[in-house]
């Protein structure tokens, strides 16, 4: 069948001003936020409610042709693009709140609800949606379901997989089925935590029901800076020893310190630093909350924080934080493009494999800040380059690759909350054996028996061991 | 061959114990790889394979061509209190690991139904949580990573030891209460809490509608307790039911949390507070049937009537902050199915998690599914236990 003709069917559904076929609106949906994965799709689709994507899914199951659900696009993995002939399901319109549940802290949503838009509905209920990543206020609930999105504040509160109770689910067939329950419980086994974090390969989440979660009472705000960025992970460390545990935990080095201080974000962090510190402790009662942020701020000045300072009021809350959830913008002054990394070690290995991550840079010749979620070891090297530069681009997934490498030998894993997509299918026979990735090809299969949704993603196919049983 | 020789064989003798009273042939493989080994041999042979802990939750009595229990699988390769994670096979003692945390200052903030040796491969296997998941979440927010064997002796690996992982699909969650149908859990990565420096817990008394509304109050007033507790009578061994807060943290924040409970309360000492808790968890273990129920928090007063007008209420747990109900005690499997019915009418799952053979194939540890989820539910089945070796009461009659 014809892009064109796909296009008319297509349109007879969703109407002709929702589907895209001119090379240029094509463009739009070529990347998603990782710039080094391009795929010019052949149709773009954006369905308006749930009944029209689950047509939609019908006329391409009938036409055996494969899709991608899309969300914002601002995925980090190269999840959400369309190529040998798959459609791309945009789900940007599909933003509606359905309901908000003060009395049981939960929340019905559409796929394409903004996850700011979210936490602002439901802030008059004294109630957020916690899982916040930088991205917060252009991704979808529906894309940090695929994903399992996590932030700053999940180390306290949990990722994405924890918020989410219920889904509605279209499969590949166009069948619709009802995973969890409204008080989370699941009918069975746990097929919300497995569809979580699914990438999209599992089918198309339509409605979603949310854990909300109270907003604290108090809050304090701390940034200590270091001369070492070995100090700054030592202070970490000290925290989570201790048994405190803050809402957040987030770490910036020099380079990312500088970007945020060049930038209209300068939140006002020193920038002789080696390393800042930004740790929130947050709770009910003030003066516990206080007792806390006193505590820490001792265990920091015994790691050999230089200074620290506390957010007087809100407004220097959120400029402290607004440099480090637009740090990744930031560092757009630093080249033209940039590689957000995404990989996981132990909180204790965080100073070793940090120096080992700034000599892979210096080898490379490349910039490499990092920003990221110190108390979760969820590290986030951001390497800068230019894209035009073939030989740079080169050495940018070398690095990318050596830093990988330095992260599994660590004890850790390739991703922490921006998934495998296309970026990291490379490295998944280096964390799993052929029969643990045959058995996530299995259960794949046991969704979409075809393939067809979102194909070439997460599980590289090659490196699979052959399962027998599967349908 | 007779089974025995073909194990002795392959296994050795050590793997070999004693029978129970059914005779069934009890193996016990010592490492992740003999399960691997036994499963793939089984599925090979036909054999039909029942798996144990430490056979103190699910009654011995599916019937089967041999039981593997996971008793030999008792090693803590790891305990990294500085990351606060361990690496434990699945036939440890929650008690012995529990021990082993302590001696490090580390913490698993699980405390499941059932005897203190009941092992962590059971536990993970029914998702179990007890009373602290109000604060500290369901049995699966504690995992970081699985190992297990699939019916035909795949060994697969799913997760990892870091605190945030999403590389691949999360196959963790599909063995967390997925009562072995997916395959036997040999070894767990946890992610734990540094031991609590304060720990304290206090009773009310009371009407069960009076403590009900005590409970919603404090979830509304912004205080954490990592459980809330409402308990039947005869499960507390008092007069009326009782109300149990559980304070854990920093003395400092459960100093400011007794402020906010107000003078109502009872404080228990240490050792009461320790007592109280374990005769709640072993309560769970002494009637034949025990199953838990998942409404939303508003639903819970309707949904323990309920309870009360269709099986009764004597031995009863619930968390209503969290919508979350333990039941246990004598019933019919008649009751039990039409309970579910009713239950999953208002889209509330009913969990079946222990009971006698002749009840759990009736009525199913799972049973009833929204729309659709059945064949996924039987797709999974298939793709990890092809040859339908293990035996597991999945869905009921």
């Amino acid at each position: 069948m014809s892009s064109r003709a796909l296009a008319d069917d297509l349109a007879a559904i969703v109407g002709p001003r929702h589907v895209r076929v001119a090379p240029a609106e094509r463009a739009t949906y070529a990347m998603d936020g990782l710039p080094t994965h391009r795929r010019l799709p052949d149709v773009v689709v954006l369905p308006g409610t749930r009944e029209e994507v689950i047509a939609v899914i019908r006329l391409l199951a009938t036409l055996g042709i494969p899709f991608v659900p899309r969300g914002a696009g601002t995925g980090l993995s190269g999840g959400a693009l369309a190529e040998d002939g798959a459609v791309l399901i945009v789900l940007t319109r599909l933003n509606r709140i359905l309901k908000i549940d003060p009395a049981n802290r939960s929340a019905l949503v559409e796929p394409g609800v903004v996850n700011a838009r979210l936490s602002a509905a439901t802030r008059p209920h004294g109630l957020h949606y916690a899982p916040d990543p930088s991205s917060q206020s252009a991704c979808t609930i529906g894309g940090n379901v695929a994903e399992n999105a996590g932030g700053p504040h999940c180390l306290k509160y949990g990722v994405t997989a924890n918020h989410i109770l219920a889904l509605e689910v279209v499969l590949a067939t166009g069948e619709t089925v009802v995973l969890g329950s409204p008080g989370g419980e699941p009918w069975g086994p746990d097929l919300v935590g497995l569809f979580v974090g699914s990438e999209g390969n599992f089918g198309v989440a339509t409605r979603i029901s949310v854990r909300l979660t109270a907003l604290p009472r108090a809050v304090r705000t701390l940034l200590a800076d270091f001369m070492a960025l070995r100090a700054a992970g030592e202070g970490v460390s000290a925290i989570i020893a201790a048994g405190i545990v803050p809402a957040a935990l987030e770490m910036m080095d020099q380079s990312c310190i500088q970007a945020v201080e060049d930038s209209v974000y300068a939140a006002g962090y020193p920038r002789d630093a080696a390393a800042v510190l930004l740790v929130e402790l947050d709770g009910r009662d003030d003066g516990a909350v206080q007792a806390e942020a006193d505590a820490v701020a001792g265990l920091l000045k015994q790691s050999g924080a230089r200074s620290i300072r506390t957010a007087a009021d809100e407004k220097e809350r959120e400029r402290l934080w607004q440099g480090r959830k637009k740090a990744f913008g930031a560092m757009g002054r630093l080249s033209r493009d940039l590689v957000v990394q995404d990989a996981v070690v132990p909180r204790s290995a965080l100073p070793d494999v940090l120096e080992t991550i700034a000599g892979i840079a210096a080898k490379h010749g490349l910039v490499v800040s990092n920003v990221f979620h110190a108390g979760d070891g969820n590290l986030h090297p951001n390497i800068s380059f230019d894209a035009t530069d073939e030989g740079m681009r080169a050495r940018v997934e070398e690095a990318s690759a050596a830093i990988m490498a330095a992260c599994i030998a660590a004890g850790g894993t390739i991703t922490g909350e921006h998934g495998v997509g296309l970026d990291k299918l490379r490295y998944m026979p280096l964390i799993f054996d052929a029969e643990s990735l045959g058995a996530m090809h299995a259960v794949r299969r046991v969704f979409d028996p075809d393939q067809r949704v979102n194909p070439g993603k997460v599980v590289p196919l090659h490196a699979c061991r052959e399962w027998a049983g599967v349908a | 061959m007779t089974i025995v020789e073909k194990v002795r064989a392959l296994l050795g003798d050590g793997a070999l114990l004693e029978s129970g009273t059914d005779r069934v042939p009890r193996i016990a493989p010592g490492s992740p790889d003999a399960v691997a080994l036994l499963l793939g041999t089984a599925h090979q042979e036909g054999w039909r394979v029942r798996v144990e802990g430490a056979g103190t939750w699910l009654p011995s009595d599916a019937p089967a061509d041999l039981a593997l229990t996971t008793r030999r699988l008792d090693r803590v390769p790891a305990v990294e209190p500085q990351d606060l994670t361990a690496t434990a096979e699945a036939g440890i003692g929650l008690d012995q690991l529990r021990q082993q945390l302590a001696d490090r200052g580390a913490w698993l903030a699980i405390d499941p139904p059932g005897l203190a040796g009941r092992t962590l491969g059971s536990v993970v296997a029914t998702a179990t949580a007890g009373s602290l998941r109000q604060g500290f979440g369901p049995v699966k927010d504690h995992l970081l990573g699985v190992t297990f064997v699939t019916g035909d002796g795949r060994m697969v690996q799913s997760g990892g030891r870091v605190m945030k992982n999403v590389a691949g699909y999360d196959l963790t969650r599909l063995q967390a209460g997925g009562f072995g149908a997916f395959g036997v859990i040999v070894l767990v990565h946890l992610r734990l809490r540094a031991l609590p420096r304060a720990d304290v817990t206090h009773l009310l008394e009371g009407s069960r509608d009076e403590l009900t509304q005590v409970a919603e109050d404090i979830a509304a007033s912004g205080l954490t307790p990592a459980a809330l507790e409402l308990v039947s009578p005869a499960l507390a061994r008092r007069d009326r039911w009782v109300l149990a807060v559980r304070l854990v943290g920093s003395p400092t924040l459960v100093a400011a949390d007794e402020a906010g409970l107000g003078g109502r309360f009872t404080s228990l000492r240490a050792e009461e507070s320790h007592a109280f808790w374990m005769r709640l968890a072993e309560g769970f273990a002494v009637r034949p049937v025990t199953f838990r129920i998942g409404g939303v928090p508003a639903a819970s007063d309707e949904l323990l009537d309920l309870l009360q007008h269709q099986v009764g209420d004597e031995w009863i747990s619930a968390a209503p902050a969290a919508g979350a109900i333990r039941w246990s005690g004598d019933t019919t499997v008649d009751r039990l199915q039409r309970l579910r019915r009713t239950l999953a009418a208002l889209e509330v799952p009913l969990t079946l998690e222990r009971a006698p053979w002749p009840v759990r194939t009736a009525v199913g540890h799972f049973g009833a599914y929204r729309e659709g989820a059945g064949p996924l539910v039987a797709g999974l089945r298939r793709t990890f236990d092809p040859g339908g070796a293990l035996v597991v009461a999945t869905d009921g009659e």
